[in-house]
This record gives C-alpha cells, sequence and structure tokens, in this order.
C-alpha cells in the first residue's frame, strides 16, 4: 500500500507564509507605534515652546 | 491612554501561548493524512485565518453600523482595525489556500466559486482603505467608511456560502461536500481537537490584535490633533 503523498515542501511554505506574514503585521504595528509616540512627544515639546513665547 | 492596560499584558501572554501550543499540536499531535500528507496539516491555520478573515469584517460592518448611529469616533476606529486586521487573515487564507491547492488540485489557482469569492472579498476590503486614504476630512472620512463597511460586508456571506451554493472543488469543513470536491478528509478525533484549539487560539489571538490596533488609531488620531492646533 502507499504512504501519504511527500508534500513536506508545500507544507514549510504554507505555514512560512503563516508566521512571516503575522510578524510582519505585528512588526508593523511596533513601528507604527514607536513613530507615532516620537511624533506625540516631538509635536508636545513644540507646544510647550509656543506657549512659553 | 498611552500607557498599557494590564489586562492587555495579560492577553498578549495568553495569546503568545496559544499559539506557540496550536502550533506544536498542529505539528507534532495532529495526525498525518493518510493521503495528502503533511501539506494537509495546512488546513488548521488555514481555515482559523478564514474565520477570522470574516470574522473581523463582520466585527467592521457592526462597528459602522455603531458610528452611524452614535457618531463617535472610537467605532470608526475599532471599524478600521477589524478591517486591516481582516485584510492580514483574508491574506493569509487565500495565500496558504493556493499553497494547499498545488499538490492536491495540481494547479496553483483556479477560477473555483469559493477562491473567485473569497478574492473579491479581499480586493473589496483594500479598496475600502483606498477610499479612506482618499479623503482628509475625518467625520467624512469615518461616514463614507461606515458605509463602505456595511455594504462591504455583503462579499463575506457570498464568500462563506459560495462552495455550499454553486459547484465547487473547494472541500466543505462543517456539511456536505460537493461530489467534485477534491482534498477533503475524514477528521480523527485528534485533528478535529486540533482545528477547535486553532480556532480558539486565533480568536483570542484576533482580540488581542484589535485591542493593540484601536490604540494605535486612538494614537495617531491624537497626533493628528496635535498637528492641526499647532498648523492653527
Amino acid at each position: 500500500m502507499e504512504g501519504p503523498a511527500n508534500t513536506l515542501s508545500y507544507f514549510i511554505a504554507g505555514y512560512g507564509v503563516i508566521f512571516g506574514v503575522l510578524a510582519f503585521y505585528i512588526g508593523s504595528l511596533i513601528v507604527r507605534w514607536r513613530n507615532l509616540k516620537q511624533d506625540e512627544t516631538m509635536l508636545a515639546e513644540l507646544e510647550k515652546k509656543e506657549q512659553a513665547e | 491612554m498611552n500607557a498599557k492596560p494590564k489586562l492587555l499584558t495579560v492577553m498578549d501572554v495568553i495569546a503568545g501561548v496559544m499559539f506557540v501550543t496550536a502550533v506544536a499540536l498542529v505539528f507534532f499531535y495532529a495526525p498525518l493524512e493518510r493521503v495528502m500528507g503533511l501539506v494537509q496539516k495546512v488546513f488548521y491555520f488555514h481555515v482559523a485565518s478564514a474565520w477570522i478573515g470574516m470574522l473581523a469584517f463582520a466585527v467592521a460592518a457592526f462597528y459602522g453600523v455603531l458610528y452611524l448611529v452614535k457618531k463617535d469616533a472610537r467605532y470608526d476606529r475599532v471599524e478600521l482595525a477589524a478591517v486591516e486586521i481582516g485584510i492580514v487573515f483574508a491574506f493569509i487564507t487565500i495565500v496558504t489556500g493556493s499553497i494547499w491547492a498545488r499538490p492536491i488540485w495540481n494547479a496553483w489557482w483556479t477560477w473555483d466559486p469559493r477562491l473567485t469569492t473569497a478574492t473579491v472579498m479581499e480586493l473589496v476590503y483594500f479598496a475600502y482603505l483606498m477610499l479612506r486614504s482618499g479623503i482628509e476630512e475625518p467625520e467624512r472620512r469615518a461616514r463614507f467608511g461606515a458605509v463602505y463597511a456595511i455594504i462591504g460586508f455583503l462579499s463575506v456571506p457570498l464568500t462563506f456560502f459560495s462552495i455550499r451554493l454553486f459547484r465547487t472543488i473547494h472541500p466543505v469543513v462543517i456539511g456536505s461536500n460537493d461530489p467534485g470536491a477534491e482534498g477533503a478528509f475524514d477528521m480523527t478525533p485528534k485533528m478535529t481537537q486540533t482545528f477547535m484549539f486553532s480556532l480558539l487560539t486565533f480568536t483570542v489571538g484576533f482580540v488581542t490584535l484589535l485591542w493593540h490596533r484601536v490604540r494605535l488609531g486612538a494614537l495617531s488620531d491624537k497626533v493628528e490633533q496635535l498637528k492641526l492646533k499647532l498648523q492653527s
């Protein structure tokens, strides 16, 4: 009797896509959060300076 | 708003642990399917991703309705967050489905009703993001987005029922298969347990990601308001 088909490479490709896309999306959330925090800090400082002037 | 809630940290840990457990179940616990071999294991996360994609678009439509009724920007943020996450998981579903199809159907792609409707659904929500990016005025953007999220949701039941309404080679997980379906299999108890745990894991992961994305949206709105304040 024949065994299961050898589909290891497709299995690896499938889970590679799942892990890769999820890691990319989570990474994008982290990067966007950091960038926005930097913007927020910078804008808050500018606002303080304007109020002082 | 910026301090991370403790509950969100707890959810991060739970979602992470559950994800690792789900991967271990798929890799080491779920049995090897006797015809398709290892590629069948893509099924667990492929279907879980499809579930999250559709759930996310349903959440977006629900919050779209809430926004139109209450005109509260918080609902708009949840709607946008849900659409973005839905797009990510629908993309995973389509790509993993194509990879699974190659050795089973002997083709990367076929214009089968399920594959076609899933692609249309994905494109409908890409267009949602494009629509939003083309409107500068926040209230108008939110209103248009809400209406679009509600109408765009029509593509979700169409995708879900496509394999039950039309002749298709795509197997049905719940219910009876079309006689022309290729790649169908009978689930053993271990397969069912792994599948159910994967669904639960992805659902917890969705809630966690949604919360993070909503917080990101709130911070983005705050920065936008600060910019407008300084400009004026």
